[in-house]
Formats: C-alpha cells, sequence, structure tokens
C-alpha cells in the first residue's frame, strides 16, 4: 500500500463539526480494509485528539499517514501550550471550562485515552506556543 | 436481541433506525462523560445516556455502538437532531432513567 496522507483543518470552540476530521479517517480505513479494533483505536486517539485542538488549542491541523503496518496522527495547535505534560496526563486532570463540561468532555480522559488506545505518543509542548501531539497506531498481527 | 427488536420490546421512542436494525446488541453502557464513553464502551453495545448535544452522534459512530438510547426523555436538541441520519447507530428515547433502561436491556436483551 503506498502512504496515504490526509489532511483537515480543526476550528477552535466548533463543538458542532467536532468529530468529522475523526469520522473521515475512519470511513478511509475501512474502505483499505483495517480490522475494526485498528479502526476503532484510530477514532478514539483522532476525536480526543479533535476534541482536544477544539477545546484548548483554538483550532489546529491534523496530518494521518497511512500505510498498511501503522497509522500516524499528528496534531498541532498554536494555543496556551500545557505546562506539565506528567500531569496531564493522569486521569482526571482537566483544565476545561464548565461549558466544556456540561457538553461532557473535560472528564480529564482526553490524552489518557490517547495514551491507552496508542502503541507510542509524543507530546512537545511549549507554554505560549502550542502543543503537538503524535501518535502511531499499529494493526495487530 | 436486535437493535429493532429492543426498541419494540422496551417501547423505546424511535428517533432513528440507523443503517442495521437488525444489527445485534452484544452489550450495554451507562455513560454521559463523553471521554469516558469514547474510551470504555464497546462496539456493539447499547449506550444509555441523559446527554444530548452534538457530540453524541460523533461518539456513538466512533465507538461503534449499535444504538444510544435517551434517557430520561431528553430533547436532542437540533444540530444533533440533524445528524441521526448520518450516522450508522439507531438512536432511541425514552422516559425512564438510566437505572431502570439499564436494568431493563439486560432484561430484554440478556446483556
Amino acid at each position: 500500500m503506498e502512504k496515504l496522507k490526509l489532511h483537515y483543518d480543526v476550528d477552535g470552540e466548533d463543538f458542532t463539526s467536532a468529530g468529522e476530521a475523526s469520522t473521515d479517517v475512519k470511513r478511509v480505513l475501512r474502505r483499505l480494509g483495517f480490522d475494526s479494533d485498528t479502526m476503532r483505536r484510530v477514532a478514539i486517539c483522532m476525536y480526543e485528539g479533535e476534541i482536544n485542538l477544539v477545546i484548548h488549542g483554538g483550532g489546529g491541523v491534523a496530518d494521518v499517514e497511512v500505510d498498511e503496518n501503522e497509522i500516524v496522527i499528528v496534531l498541532v495547535d498554536h494555543g496556551p501550550g500545557i505546562p506539565d505534560v506528567e500531569q496531564a496526563m493522569q486521569e482526571g486532570w482537566s483544565t476545561a471550562s464548565q461549558t466544556v463540561r456540561e457538553l461532557g468532555f473535560g472528564a480529564g480522559m482526553g490524552l489518557p485515552n490517547m495514551k491507552r488506545y496508542s502503541d507510542e505518543i509524543a507530546i512537545e509542548s511549549t507554554v505560549g506556543e502550542g502543543t503537538t501531539v503524535t501518535m502511531k497506531i499499529r494493526p495487530a498481527g | 436481541m436486535t437493535v429493532k427488536q429492543l426498541a419494540e420490546t422496551l417501547g423505546l421512542e424511535v428517533l432513528s433506525m440507523g443503517d442495521e436494525p437488525d444489527r445485534e446488541i452484544t452489550g450495554g453502557y451507562v455513560g454521559d462523560l463523553l471521554s469516558w464513553v469514547m474510551g470504555r464502551a464497546k462496539s456493539g453495545d447499547c449506550w444509555m445516556t441523559i446527554m444530548s448535544n452534538v457530540n453524541v452522534a460523533a461518539v456513538a459512530e466512533l465507538a461503534d455502538v449499535a444504538c444510544v438510547i435517551l434517557a430520561e426523555g431528553v430533547e436532542p436538541d437540533e444540530p444533533l437532531a440533524k445528524k441521526f441520519d448520518t450516522i450508522a447507530a439507531a438512536v432511541f428515547r425514552s422516559p425512564m432513567g438510566s437505572h431502570e433502561l439499564a436494568w431493563r436491556v439486560h432484561d430484554a436483551a440478556g446483556v
């Protein structure tokens, strides 16, 4: 399989379209014949990342590279950055606003879910400049 | 038990029958925190929630649940209602609370 590259612009504060990029990625993976577990893991990682771009990043971009051995998701925002990445990775830790919590987010499960369902995750963040999250998901077998 | 049979057995209001009315329900999940549901609900689950905003559609689609039941008679907001036709999962509504629904789904579908 030739490497397939997908690019998405994610609007900040736009919850109405949140999930569209993730849904599109899942659709592409299904068309390429990936197994349901891989599709699900990619969908969870991508959706959590997309939501983070909306909630925290003020929007950003998502780039996805797909080949048969690996799916690589790179999310880039120019938001406030994460002062303490280790703390942000803990389940239950959240800086989301009350409004965001009322929508059902802000449970502090975003980054932990991304770590749990990816094979590799790397977070580079600089306060005041933004955050880049890279996730790699490899199909089982 | 299939999605359609569940709706009939429990007398659920059908907001959308989804793409697969004959899909088998293989489990159940109750939750309103969407990231929690996203990470824990399983493919084929019947998901019961009081959340009624547009993100319910994305979570249902991406987590690949068989159906969603909006509990306590919550009214889906307009952006969510518009999404029903675009997701594979069926969407139902019931005046019952999540606890009673979970008990009844367990009883009816054996999950």
